[in-house]
C-alpha cells in the first residue's frame, strides 16, 4: 500500500496527494494525519488534492471525517485545489465534504487558518 | 471490449484507470469523463465489497443517431439486493457508508440498469453517452 507523505510547516500539516487513492491508502492517510496532529499539536491542516482526478463517495467520506478528527485535536482542514470537473461530479453525487472548508489553492488555504489563529 | 477482474483494492483504482482511456478515447468531455469515472469507482466498490469480487466489462457503444457511448458493466454473484428500490434511495446503505453509491451513480450517467435477485448475483450496466 502507498503513504501519503504529511509535512509539518510552522503550525500546519501539508499533505499533497499525488498518487491514485485506493481505500486502503486514504485510511492509513487518515491514521497518520491523527497521529501526527497528536503528536505535534498543529493547529490546521491542508490537504492539496490538484492531482485527484476523482473523489467518489468513499473518499468524500474520507476527507469529512479528516475534518471532524483534525477538530478534536483544535486543528481546522482546509481542502485546496479542487479540480472543476470533481467539483461538478461531487454535487450531483449528492456529496457535502461536511467537517471540511475549501479554498482554491495552497495559498488560499493558509490564509483561511492563518485568519483563525 | 475490456475486461477487468475486480478482487481486490487495487482493482478497483485499475477499473477507475482503464474506464478513463476508453472514455478520453471516445471524445466524452473531461467532465463526463470524470462523471464515468467517479460512478465506475461506486460501482466496482460495490461489486467487491458487497458481491465479494466479480468483473467489470468496459465497452464502445453506437447509439442510432450515430453517437458514441461507453456502456461499462459490473457483474457479480454475490448475495444479491432484496429489495432494488430501496437500494437505489439515496442514503439507505448496509454498512457505514453514506448510501450514496447507487443512488449518486445512476445520476452520473445518462442510463442505468440493475439486475439483482436474492442469491443470484447483481448486474449493473450504466452508459455515458459523448454529446
Amino acid at each position: 500500500m502507498e503513504q501519503v507523505p504529511i509535512l509539518k510547516i510552522g503550525q500546519t500539516l501539508f499533505v499533497s496527494i499525488q498518487i491514485e487513492l485506493e481505500d486502503d491508502t486514504v485510511m492509513r492517510l487518515q491514521e497518520d494525519l491523527a497521529d501526527e496532529l497528536a503528536a505535534t499539536g498543529a493547529h490546521g491542516v491542508i490537504i492539496d488534492i490538484t492531482a485527484v482526478e476523482i473523489v467518489d463517495s468513499f473518499i468524500g467520506r474520507m476527507l469529512s471525517m479528516i475534518g471532524s478528527i483534525s477538530r478534536l485535536f483544535d486543528a481546522e482542514t482546509v481542502i485546496v485545489g479542487m479540480r472543476p470537473a470533481v467539483a461538478i461530479t461531487l454535487t450531483e453525487l449528492g456529496l457535502s465534504l461536511n467537517g471540511v472548508r475549501t479554498a482554491l489553492n495552497a495559498e488560499k488555504g493558509l490564509e483561511i487558518l492563518n485568519g483563525k489563529s | 471490449m475490456d475486461e477487468v477482474p475486480i478482487q481486490s483494492g487495487d482493482d478497483v483504482v485499475r477499473v477507475r484507470q482503464q474506464v478513463r482511456i476508453v472514455a478520453a478515447q471516445n471524445g466524452l468531455s473531461l467532465v463526463d469523463q470524470t462523471k464515468l469515472v467517479t460512478a465506475a469507482s461506486e460501482l466496482a466498490r460495490n461489486t467487491l465489497v458487497h458481491g465479494g469480487g466479480g468483473v467489470a466489462r468496459i465497452e464502445v457503444v453506437k447509439s442510432g443517431n450515430g453517437r458514441v457511448g461507453v456502456k461499462l458493466q459490473f457483474s457479480d454473484e454475490g448475495p444479491g439486493i432484496p429489495d432494488i428500490d430501496l437500494a437505489l434511495t439515496d442514503g439507505w446503505t448496509t454498512g457505514s457508508g453514506l448510501g450514496l453509491g447507487l443512488s449518486g451513480s445512476r445520476r452520473l450517467v445518462d442510463e442505468f440498469e440493475l439486475n439483482s435477485k436474492p442469491g443470484a448475483g447483481t448486474s449493473v450496466v450504466v452508459v455515458k453517452w459523448s454529446r
